[in-house]
């Protein structure tokens, strides 16, 4: 009984997170006016694929689908690199002004992105890279939330781990790498999903800094159009259904990988 | 997990690979201009662009498209960052933004010595949004303006066989057709006040003088434009036009549905009346200048349409402009009107038949004879979208007086043009 | 712990250099051009740029539509911020049980939102909360209630806009939720049911303050994040209608990038890091206090 009512609860639920998706891919598959009605229909009355048609007249995809990629997992890759060996440090060594430090970063996580735009923006132009992978690289490179997860994670590893290698002769990189990157991984994974899914996903500096089509991240392009077409709200939830997929199938090919580092993160030390 | 970041490493390796090899250049004897274009128009107008590269074996046009949502924040973005592109569409209100950065060419000597660009092959009105302290910034591309589609049967149901010549003729009619359906939650007309344009355009029809003192400040609480904000307004506070945007999420459709019968809009819309009127309601619908404030007919409306402007950065200016006056000759124009539907800057084009006989289109070309510009200051959009709108929904709304709102309008412009009035004044 | 600045510092370099010269200076840039009347008239001319001193912060102090939008982000944060944690919370132990079958299933659902790109999804759900054809008042319809022009009407407008954020974000602080439940040790739970405690008692003494460090966590990104409110109302309503969806960062945005009065935005940006420190030290406090 406790089990059934449970059930229904988490089924419920799930019916509220999914019922979106389901009518945006319903309504991507009617034609011109067929999802203004009421009541409304969940499954096309006559399915077309004429709105995926005229997405696909007018879209450079493939193009845009690999700046995506290859942005997002520059910035996963590099980021990820960066902000576990801050946060190693942060964790397990003694210098002076540590605390001071990272209190300083942890305080100016409640900056909000956003102040720096403009002079980031100078910045990247006086440098030259705007309208390059550089101009959303850059802004990536270190994060310190990671930081700061990690650092918490890094905490909970046992010293004597790291002090047993020492003593085996281990140099301080080699200790980083093959012992803490391991022990790593559960927050690793964690991270490198947000982060891959939030460069993937991210649109404003995006369309600020890409002044060439060629150079559109898949969302930019894809409210390109989707900003000339407000009125057409099938074509839309076709545009839509485009831009989302590829970050599930991301999201699903990657699960794996993100759902073991959240096993492994509940094993026991 | 290390299986993980050997599969990332590869992909990185890969990928350096696609970006060193994948990004080189081809051979530069031919020249290459970068024309930025908004929306639609930049795929359609690719079609035309082969003949002109025939033409010009020599240059080569790049087409990229900027979404007009974003446009203006794309086009300065892109000045700052000295990635302008050498040619390129702009809104004519935008104009005195870009010219005010110096951003873009005085096209003068380029017009004298030309003969297909010459200023009287223009509407006079459009040409005129162009010119910035004598200087002209742009040439017209294509135009727009506004003026009213309308539901003819239900017109004549409500007892007029004529759209309404003027201010008072609108509102009797509007209050018939509110009497026409008893209950059914419909709307003679559709006046969001989300779009500035209709207020900006029954303020001019009164004669108002936007702004005051070498455009440094607001005028909008002089007797003539608080007329036309009353008048408006007053559409509201009846219920003769719907609240807010989301009630109309599809225009056509409320069309359609005589959910509304009038909408004060541009040529845009033309062909997505065509796709939603279809059947018996073909030919219900038709387009009519608009109504005057009181005797003159047609009543003025706004100089609307995009503009080619050069941008100063650009090393090929010359090139550019042949592209202008290939653009500018009467058969292109028509060519883009054919595949854009945006409506022809050089009047001898309205001559051809697929314009002169076209039924919605005569009104247009009666509408825009009598067309005349918004306030050419770089801070007009602000003013408009920022302010102007906000208050006309608080006046809808009834959240405040039309007076209240008129005179917080103005103590917003002011603050606005603060700069410009030390710029303005600091010289003398 | 091993003390060793020099290893440290090689350790710390790329990541901090990064964040000094690519935010830290930016930020400061920031904070100097918030003193400055930086507009677009300064962006074609460097000569007409004028130190004015505090003036954009007292200009700031009487502009009705600044308060409006900080009326509304608070709003926003105290609304959102709670019912966000508590469904995220509630979505965990709900999977966390070990009755669930399909566990990871369900995770994938309620994931789902988060994951996906805000601009499709906002498009989406501008058709739910449409007043004639949406499925919102489809389905409220079905029990009784009249239909609601959601974003459309004033009063309806933020609630719409806070059901479609904690629909979107949920499922992120679950999963922080759901590591931190795991890592609970399972003696905690089996000491407790010898003991003859019932389901209340674990929730009340084992999990809510072994999830304490967790929850703290959570709830100070979450705040931070709320207040930065943007993407949504910027797709959904523009800040309309009357402005009661119009936040501090749509504000401020609207100030800097669509009208380049670069200076104003900056002042704004400053006052909001200034409220989100404060908040974030009275959760901190209360935190504390709590112990």
């Amino acid at each position: 009984m406790k089990k059934l009512i449970l059930h229904i609860i988490l089924i419920f639920i799930a019916v509220i997170t999914l019922i979106p998706f389901i009518w945006m891919i319903s309504a991507s598959f009617m034609f011109d006016g067929h999802a203004s009605v009421f009541p409304p229909r969940f499954i096309p009355d006559q399915f077309t694929l004429i709105q995926y048609e005229r997405l696909l007249e007018r879209l450079s995809i493939a193009r845009n689908f690999l700046n995506s990629l290859i942005l997002s997992i520059l910035v996963t890759f590099i980021s990820l690199t960066f902000n576990s060996m801050a946060g190693y440090a942060f964790a397990k060594y003694k210098f002076k002004g540590k605390d001071k430090l990272f209190n300083l970063l942890i305080s100016s996580m409640v900056i909000p992105a956003q102040v720096t735009m403009l002079p980031l923006f100078l910045m990247l132009k006086w440098m030259g890279f705007i309208n390059t992978y550089m101009a959303i690289i850059i802004p990536g490179l270190a994060n310190i939330f990671g930081i700061f997860l990690i650092r918490q994670y890094c905490i909970s590893i046992p010293d004597s781990l790291i002090e047993a290698a020492r003593i085996d002769g281990a140099s301080d990189f080699l200790i980083y790498k093959k012992i803490i990157l391991p022990l790593l991984t559960p927050v690793l994974a964690t991270l490198a999903i947000f982060t891959f899914l939030g460069t993937w996903n991210d649109f404003l500096w995006p369309l600020i800094v890409m002044t060439d089509d060629s150079m559109y991240t898949l969302p930019v392009a894809l409210a390109n159009l989707m900003l000339e077409h407000t009125k057409d709200p099938e074509l839309m939830m076709a545009g839509s259904v485009v831009t989302i997929l590829p970050v599930i199938i991301v999201f699903l090919a990657l699960q794996k990988y993100y759902m073991k580092g959240i096993m492994m993160g509940s094993v026991k030390e | 997990m290390i299986m993980f970041f050997s599969a990332i490493k590869k992909i990185f390796l890969y990928i350096s690979f696609v970006i060193i090899f994948g990004c080189s250049n081809r051979q530069s004897d031919v020249i290459e201009i970068k024309f930025w274009a908004m929306g639609s128009e930049a795929e359609q107008v690719s079609k035309i662009l082969p003949e002109f590269e025939k033409r010009n074996p020599n240059i080569k046009v790049k087409v990229q498209q900027i979404p007009w949502t974003a446009a203006q924040e794309k086009l300065i973005t892109a000045f700052a960052s000295d990635n302008t592109p050498d040619i390129c569409q702009l809104g004519n209100t935008w104009i005195p933004q870009f010219s005010s950065l110096n951003a873009i060419v005085d096209l003068t000597g380029f017009v004298k010595k030309s003969s297909v660009v010459k200023p009287e092959y223009f509407f006079p009105g459009v040409w005129e949004t162009n010119i910035i302290n004598n200087q002209i910034f742009g040439i017209p591309w294509y135009v727009d303006t506004r003026l009213m589609f309308y539901r003819k049967d239900v017109f004549e149901r409500a007892g007029f066989n004529q759209p309404p010549k003027n201010w008072d003729e609108l509102y009797l009619l509007c209050k018939k057709v509110k009497e026409l359906d008893k209950g059914a939650e419909k709307y003679p007309i559709f006046i969001p006040t989300n779009e500035w344009n209709s207020f900006i355009i029954f303020g001019l029809q009164a004669r108002a003088k936007l702004l005051k003192e070498k455009d440094t400040r607001g005028n909008f609480s002089s007797k003539e434009f608080k007329e036309a904000f009353d008048y408006l307004i007053r559409f509201h506070k009846e219920k003769l036009t719907p609240f807010g945007m989301m009630q109309v999420t599809n225009v056509y459709q409320a069309m359609a549905e005589e959910y509304i019968s009038i909408y004060l809009s541009g040529p845009w819309n033309i062909p997505e009346f065509k796709k939603w009127m279809t059947g018996n309601l073909a030919d219900k619908w038709a387009t009519a200048p608009m109504p005057g404030h009181k005797n003159e007919y047609p009543g003025l409306s706004l100089a609307g349409g995009s503009s080619l402007v050069i941008f100063r950065n650009s090393k090929h200016k010359d090139e550019c402009w042949k592209l202008i006056e290939f653009l500018s000759e009467p058969q292109i124009q028509l060519k883009v009107y054919d595949v854009t539907n945006n409506l022809p800057s050089v009047i001898e084009a309205w001559k051809d038949s697929s314009l002169a006989n076209d039924i919605y289109m005569k009104a247009f070309y009666q509408q825009l004879q009598n067309v005349i510009s918004a306030p050419k200051i770089p801070e007009w959009e602000q003013i408009v979208f920022s302010k102007l709108q906000q208050y006309a929904e608080f006046a809808a709304r009834g959240v405040m007086t039309t007076e209240e709102a008129l005179k917080k309008l103005d103590e917003d412009t002011d603050r606005i043009l603060e700069k410009r009035r030390w710029m303005t004044f600091r010289a003398k | 712990m091993k003390s060793n600045s020099k290893i440290a510092l090689l350790f710390l370099a790329p990541a901090i250099s990064a964040i000094l010269i690519f935010f830290f200076i930016p930020v400061i840039a920031a904070f100097v051009i918030s003193f400055t009347d930086f507009d677009i008239y300064t962006l074609g001319d460097f000569s007409t740029l004028r130190f004015i001193g505090f003036d954009n912060y007292i200009k700031l102090l009487s502009d009705e539509l600044f308060w409006t939008a900080l009326k509304n982000t608070f709003y926003f944060v105290v609304v959102a911020g709670p019912l966000s944690i508590a469904v995220s919370l509630s979505a965990a132990l709900l999977l966390n049980s070990k009755l669930t079958k399909f566990k990871s299933l369900f995770r994938l659902a309620y994931f789902l939102p988060v994951v996906t790109t805000l601009v499709a999804v906002a498009i989406v759900w501008r058709f739910i909360y449409h007043p004639n054809f949406g499925i919102l008042n489809f389905f409220l319809g079905l029990i009784g209630i009249n239909p609601i022009d959601w974003l459309g009407d004033p009063f309806w407008a933020m609630p719409s806009i806070i059901i479609l954020a904690v629909w979107k974000n949920f499922g992120y602080n679950m999963i922080i939720f759901i590591a931190g439940l795991q890592n609970i040790p399972e003696e905690l739970y089996e000491a407790a049911d010898i003991e003859g405690a019932n389901a209340f008692q674990k929730f009340r003494f084992i999990t809510l303050p072994m999830l304490a460090p967790t929850t703290i966590l959570v709830s100070i990104i979450t705040m931070i994040g709320y207040f930065q409110l943007f993407a949504e109302p910027y797709v959904m309503t523009q800040g309309g209608p009357l402005n009661k969806t119009l936040s501090i960062v749509q504000y401020m945005y609207q100030e800097g990038f669509r009208w380049w009065n670069m200076g104003y935005s900056a002042s704004i940006a400053f006052v909001l890091f200034i409220i989100i420190f404060i908040g974030t030290i009275i959760q901190f406090r209360i935190q504390k206090f709590n112990k």
